[in-house]
């Protein structure tokens, strides 16, 4: 990353001269057909005019305005943001993947159709679930999906009172707003002392208005719900389901099935714990597996597998009471096949790895600070920590000061007052993928900042002094919009 | 695969870097014996399952076995293709791949901590910037899933907008975004009615007229009068676009449309099975804080330097959460760099002369095969680049035809036009391409 001295911030169409073209197209071929009238056809269009090599210059040095993981840590928690295997984007970049039209006749199309079959039964397997759809372009479409497949479970038995979704109060934000897409009223539950959902609280609401439960595990405070049978019993009693958000699966791969744990849907992220590219905010994927109950319900398309003539061929089906389509083809392929190399590459022994170092890194984190910043829940975390900054706001410096003082340091700033129910959250996920060297240099950058917060506060309150712009003006972005150049 | 020799302190998982030494010594801070220990919050008979799944496999083995797959396909490169129908095959030129796969944009996070990721930002920025150029409209998004879900959440805009209960789409709208919108407004309880194009009949409880423009068929509508029909009663009007046609046609802005979507996959986008691609939304200026998706804005830093920052967040679920205007929150940012690639490479005179070419080569062929006795155009009207044939025996028997001979045919649309097929011709067919399509369908109807 460059710092911002003299660095030219002009946009693409301020760099417009014109006259100058980026590429070059073949001439027409075929004879010229008459056009239609004039009214029809636009007379101007305000493109930029660059020759390539100044694209080429201008979208490099933007790359150096950016923190990235092929560069940086990112301790960004519920955000899994773990290193992404080259091989995965030359797989998805092979023209017999990429070069495929998604409405080609299905004999032509076996192979992809084959591996996303493959991919819908190993997520199956991981989550412990019946059935898998691939539609779902991101997690947030995922929940959508999961609650419209409730809804429309009770709605198929008559039942349709069951108008509420109970989410604890430390849930992601996509969570509530999915299920009031999905036309359910949100009720909030709490959270107890030791971090787990309130089973008292959840028993207050668990009535036959109940449609369903949102819960992540472990769940936004980095912990394992211990009270999670319990919790899935009680909402199954009341005649309600369990949703699971996957956000957090890269603490139980291999470690516990979800459907085991009393959870009757459930979406993943790829574009977390399955290791394809984050790409400055996707694209992902949000598969989502269900139990036989769901089964019927599932997004279109699911491939199918037929055996006929001693071979198996693959195609696109519709379930019986399926829920619609939520996307214009079958999802994002090119995030499904870097998925499908990375559970490929680590297979069954590979993935269980995956989540034992994982949460190995986030426990030696949070014993490696947990004497500096204080932490709310002191109990064995999983794949990430949630500290508070309360004791250094106390010496006038707050969470996001101490996040923004952490791009000096190189590392990405954590999650930050999230989850809402504690005060200066910073929410701390290290993955698998870094190693001790790296964390122990996070360590020491987080004790340095804790100094510095003792004795030299401005430092950090003016932080981040090293990144090309020092802090932006947010609240003049948002008073007075300026969207386009 | 290959073990290693000392188990003890090998490690086989090269994306893992800790060794049995780190392990231990971690183990050690943290005055445990086990990792099993970190794991006992699992009640115990669910912990530890066993995974049935394949072993793990090299690089080598693993591209192998995967191009293995890639191979069983028929793909554009190797077949001419004239399918479109909602995904189109553009040349994209190299610098795209160059600059997507640079790992500072292709690892990076979504831009939350601006001053860390102010290149993403002003990316965007020119995205916008441009989309709201090609479209005709005021202010555009960083774009959403794809065309067919920002259609959608364009319809629940427009009923958040008008506070009404219906939407009408016109029946030229594809089937498959028509589908996609009732998904998304069944659990709203927005009713949506059909709009017969020989006679639109709309009432005081429509929110929004929906049209897409060229149409599912290719031809353009009257958007200018459905604009005025809408406005007459109170309602809006959404147009559903193809970004490459408006390199040569007038754009939806003109027409006075208040929400213009899109498939933004025309613009150096993979056709890659469907996706991932990315879906346009732009409309007013005065409507800008019901709109669904992320937006960056210009500011400047604490010392007047000019930066961006993601803006008007407040209307996502992440600050307004179930009275958020969308659940959206990862989008397909790394589609958009592609376009916004595109969109500088192709640039001003670019776009016109790809939308050209499509023009002339698909009117070239609808002309060469409206001579060949038993195929006709069903369809009166101005079309873009694609266009339906009727032809003189199923489709389905026809493109079977054509796959021998190396020819992925249209999309049989028997559904909607008898004997209907759906051809798509764009800068990537050959003059020779096409007159072989024509010449194998003459040669259909001899047999």
């Amino acid at each position: 990353m460059i710092n911002g001295q003299n660095v030219d911030r002009r946009t693409l169409m301020e760099r417009s001269i014109p006259g100058r073209i980026g590429t070059v197209l073949p001439a027409l071929d075929v004879p010229a057909q008459p056009l239609p009238q004039g009214e029809m056809l636009r007379d101007g269009l305000e493109l930029p005019e660059l020759a390539e090599p100044e694209i080429v210059r201008y979208f490099t040095l933007l790359s150096h305005l950016n923190f990235s993981i092929d560069t940086n840590f990112y301790p960004l928690g519920s955000c899994t943001m773990k290193y992404n295997p080259k091989v995965n984007d030359e797989m998805a970049f092979l023209p017999g993947f990429a070069s495929l039209h998604p409405l080609q006749g299905q004999e032509t199309t076996q192979g992809a159709l084959k591996l996303l079959y493959l991919l819908q039964g190993y997520l199956a397997e991981l989550t412990g679930m019946k059935g898998v759809s691939l539609a779902s372009l991101a997690g947030a479409q995922g929940e959508f999906c999961g609650m419209l497949m409730i809804r429309a479970y009770h709605h198929e038995r008559g039942d349709k009172e069951r108008t509420r979704v109970a989410i604890p109060d430390s849930a992601h934000g996509t969570n509530p707003a999915s299920a009031a897409m999905a036309g359910f009223d949100v009720v909030s539950v709490a959270s107890d002392s030791r971090g787990n959902m309130d089973l008292e609280a959840l028993k207050d609401v668990a009535d036959s208005h109940l449609a369903g439960v949102m819960i992540t595990q472990p769940n936004t405070l980095g912990l394992f719900d211990t009270n999670i049978l319990e919790l899935c019993d009680t909402v199954h009693r009341a005649g309600g389901l369990v949703y699971g958000d996957g956000a957090n699966m890269n603490a139980l791969l291999g470690r516990a099935k979800l459907a085991s744990l009393g959870f009757d849907v459930v979406h993943l992220n790829l574009h977390k714990t399955f290791t394809t590219p984050h790409g400055g905010g996707g694209p992902g994927a949000g598969p989502v597996g269900v139990n036989d109950t769901l089964l019927p319900y599932l997004p279109a398309p699911v491939v199918g597998r037929q055996q006929e003539n001693g071979g198996d061929s693959f195609s696109l089906t519709t379930p019986e009471k399926s829920i619609g389509k939520v996307c214009g083809f079958h999802g994002n392929f090119g995030v499904l096949v870097r998925a499908y190399t990375y559970i490929r590459s680590m297979g069954n022994t590979g993935l269980a790895e995956v989540s034992t170092n994982a949460v190995l890194n986030a426990n030696y984190l949070m014993q490696s600070l947990k004497d500096i910043y204080y932490l709310p829940y002191d109990r064995t975390c999983m794949h990430e920590v949630v500290f508070s900054a309360r004791d250094q706001k106390a010496r006038d410096v707050r969470g996001l000061e101490i996040a923004k003082r952490l791009l000096d340091y190189g590392f990405h700033a954590p999650t930050m007052y999230f989850p809402l129910i504690v005060d200066e959250a910073l929410m701390i996920e290290p993955t698998e993928t870094e190693n001790k060297e790296t964390l122990d240099a996070f360590i020491e950058a987080m004790r340095a900042i804790d100094r510095e917060v003792s004795e030299d506060p401005s430092l950090v309150n003016n932080a981040p002094h090293s990144t090309p712009v020092s802090r932006l003006d947010e609240a003049r972005a948002a008073r007075q919009p300026n969207l386009r150049g | 695969m290959v073990q290693d020799v000392d188990q003890a302190s090998g490690n086989n998982f090269h994306y893992i870097p800790n060794t049995e030494d780190d392990r231990r010594e971690m183990l050690r801070i943290l005055g445990i014996d086990t990792v099993e220990d970190l794991f006992t919050d699992i009640p115990p008979e669910h912990r530890n399952p066993p995974l049935d799944l394949p072993p793990p496999l090299s690089e080598l083995e693993l591209r192998r076995e995967i191009e293995g797959l890639a191979a069983r396909n028929r793909h554009l490169r190797e077949y001419a293709s004239f399918l479109g129908a909602g995904s189109y095959n553009h040349f994209s030129p190299s610098i795209i791949r160059s600059i997507i796969t640079r790992g500072e944009f292709l690892t990076a996070y979504t831009p939350y901590q601006a001053e860390a990721s102010q290149g993403t930002l002003q990316a965007t920025y020119d995205f916008q910037t441009m989309i709201c150029n090609l479209l005709g409209m005021e202010v555009a998004d960083a774009g959403m899933y794809d065309g067919a879900s920002s259609l959608a959440e364009a319809a629940l805009m427009a009923c958040r907008i008008t506070g009404r209960g219906s939407v009408s789409v016109m029946d030229t709208v594809s089937t498959t975004y028509r589908q996609v919108v009732e998904t998304y407004a069944h659990p709203q309880d927005i009713e949506i009615n059909g709009l017969d194009a020989r006679d639109p009949r709309i009432t005081d409880d429509t929110a929004c007229i929906i049209v897409q423009h060229p149409n599912f068929f290719g031809y353009l509508e009257d958007i200018a009068s459905l604009g005025r029909m809408a406005h007459e009663s109170g309602a809006l009007l959404v147009v559903s676009t193809n970004p490459i046609a408006m390199g040569l046609f007038r754009p939806p802005g003109d027409y006075d449309a208040d929400i213009v979507t899109g498939e933004g996959q025309p613009l150096g986008i993979p056709t890659s099975f469907g996706g991932p691609y990315v879906g346009l939304f732009a409309t007013r200026q005065k409507y800008v804080r019901q709109m669904p998706g992320r937006l960056a804005g210009q500011t400047v830093d604490s010392q007047g330097r000019t930066g961006y920052v993601l803006t008007l967040s407040t209307r996502e679920q992440h600050i307004r959460r179930e009275r958020a205007t969308s659940n959206i929150c990862t989008n397909q940012a790394l589609m958009t760099l592609v376009a916004t690639v595109y969109m500088a490479a192709l640039g001003k005179r670019g776009l016109r002369q790809v939308a050209e070419l499509c023009y002339h080569k698909a009117h070239y062929a609808a002309s060469l095969i409206g001579q060949i006795p038993g195929f006709s155009l069903p369809f009166q009207g101005t079309f873009f680049h694609e266009f339906p044939v009727q032809c003189p025996v199923p489709p389905a028997d026809i493109n079977r035809h054509l796959l021998e001979r190396n020819i992925i045919g249209g999309l049989d649309i028997s559904d909607r036009v008898p004997n209907g097929m759906l051809l798509c011709v764009t800068e990537m067919n050959t003059r020779q391409e096409i007159e072989t399509l024509a010449s194998e369908l003459s040669e259909i109807v001899s047999r």
